[in-house]
């Protein structure tokens, strides 16, 4: 066993950094995406609306079923044969592109468990006072379904970045594609893959501890 | 002025409304009582369209309606017109008692939040929770909390206010306080229909006291009369019990 060479992935740090801002890029754009979708179909799940419900189940069910290499592989390679507009699809967009559907298939179940579990007299109150579905829905039902889901969408999100690591088989030179590179010209497989490692988990511990601090100001209002 | 004609709710196989009739008239207060199970919590439900009903015409101010054929529009505006309190008071956890009282008015009123919350401010006066304005429900005794829903209701200035068993859930040291709010309201001649066990708020709060049973009116009449001389069988044998301290 040889030993590890420390200058070398002390040097590497910031090299890689350079391509963490794509990485956490792709991610919060697909994590935005991902929420306004998973939004609209939780409450369309919710709402039982005809027909658009029976899409989403098999949206959902697709979404969930499939590995995200396959769908992010069938956006990429696959779309463009089938749509001539998209001759050349680039792979951030395809990359953002599979995060976004495939994590907001996961994500609407859980905000849709997080709208219902909201007590059922607090949407009769609103409907009683004269409020429409939709203001129900994002004055009284949503903010609390937010503080209920917010802990479990955190979560997504921290898959989500380490997902984004797929998106070097798409060519992209994000931060795992440009570990990949770095590898290859130096051979030191394991110290470049271990100093990458070491980055990815520092981001998502700053991100835990961002979400329990969230946590604590969102169920301010529910404390006796 | 409401006026409830043939109203019928049917769930599945059951007739649970068969064919009420009902005036009320503007500043009246009215009790409502009866056995469990017997309509009275469906009957609210149905004038505020939280149930929809399966026949009959309503008549809540200026608003007419054969229910068969109400639209959206025709429920909404059925909705602003009664104001709804309920048994476990569902208040909206997220907001403040101000909140609260100030969200029909913001929401569904579209005044500005600075006039809607000077408005609850005065609710709020009113109902003796000023220093509870900041408070969220969750911070709030019971009785605190159904004052506060009592305190949404009277925030929509609607025609009638609808009560279904408001003390219901209270822990016994908590029903006088609603109690006496809603005394203050029926003196301030605030239209109510309310559903009760509370013989003793029935009797000296009534204009008229509404005995019901199976879905139906059974009997009806100004408390005095209904308490102390009930016509029907049925009304007799509900009242023996209730006042015996037994579950009707
Ligand atoms: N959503 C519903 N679906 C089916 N049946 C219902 C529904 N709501 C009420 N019922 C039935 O309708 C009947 C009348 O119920 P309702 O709640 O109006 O009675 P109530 O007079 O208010 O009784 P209580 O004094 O117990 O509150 C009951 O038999 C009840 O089981
Ligand atoms: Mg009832």
């Amino acid at each position: 066993m040889r030993v590890l060479d420390f200058d070398y992935m002390l040097g590497l740090v910031p090299v890689l950094l350079r391509y963490l801002p794509l990485t956490l890029q792709m991610a919060a754009a697909g994590m935005a995406l991902a929420l306004i979708l998973s939004c609209g179909l939780a409450v369309i799940r919710v709402l039982k609306i005809p027909g658009l419900n029976a899409a989403t189940l098999l949206f959902i069910s697709f979404f969930r079923g499939t590995p995200l290499l396959v769908q992010l592989f069938l956006f990429y390679y696959g779309l463009p044969q089938l749509l001539a507009f998209l001759t050349q699809i680039n792979g951030i967009t395809a990359t953002i592109m599979g995060l976004t559907l495939h994590f907001s298939a996961y994500m609407a179940e859980s905000i849709r468990a997080a709208i219902v579990g909201v007590d059922r007299s607090q949407t009769e109150a609103a409907l009683s006072i004269g409020m429409t579905n939709g203001q129900l829905m994002r004055r009284i039902v949503l903010p609390q379904a937010t503080r209920v889901a917010v802990p479990t969408l955190m979560n997504y999100f921290i898959d989500m970045i380490k997902a984004t690591s797929l998106a070097f088989t798409l060519g992209v030179t994000e931060l795992m594609g440009a570990t990949q590179k770095e590898a290859a010209g130096s051979f030191l497989y394991f110290e470049a893959f271990i100093t990458v490692a070491i980055l990815y988990w520092i981001i998502v511990e700053l991100l835990a501890w961002f979400q329990r601090w969230l946590e604590l100001r969102l169920n301010r209002a529910y404390r006796r | 002025m409401i006026k409830i004609a043939n109203l019928v709710k049917r769930f599945g196989d059951a007739t649970v409304l068969d064919g009420i009739d009902l005036d009320i008239a503007q500043g009246e207060i009215i009790v409502v009582i009866g056995p469990s199970g017997t309509g009275k919590s469906t009957l609210l439900r149905c004038l505020n369209f939280l149930e929809r009903p399966d026949a009959g015409h309503l008549v809540i101010g200026d608003l007419s309606v054969d229910v068969t054929r109400a639209s959206r529009a025709d429920i909404l505006a059925a909705r602003r017109r009664t104001a709804f309190v309920f048994q476990n008071y569902a208040l909206f956890a997220n907001k403040t008692a101000l909140e609260n009282i100030a969200e029909g008015l913001i929401v569904v009123n579209r005044w500005p939040k600075a006039r809607a919350h000077a408005r609850a401010r005065e609710i709020l006066e009113r109902i003796g929770l000023a220093d509870k304005a900041d408070a969220y429900p969750a911070s709030l005794s019971g009785g605190q909390q159904q004052r506060v829903g009592i305190g949404r209701a009277m925030a929509a200035q609607a025609e009638v206010i609808l009560f279904d068993e408001p003390t219901s859930s209270l822990d016994p040291e908590w029903v006088e306080e609603v109690l006496g709010l809603m005394k203050q309201l029926a003196r301030e001649r605030q239209t109510m229909l309310v559903v009760t066990h509370e013989m003793g708020f029935a009797r000296d709060v009534a204009d008229r006291v509404v005995f019901m049973e199976g879905g139906r009116i059974v009997e009806q009449g100004p408390p005095s009369q209904l308490f102390n001389a009930p016509r029907d069988p049925r009304t007799r044998d509900f009242l023996r019990k209730i006042l015996a301290g037994q579950p009707a």
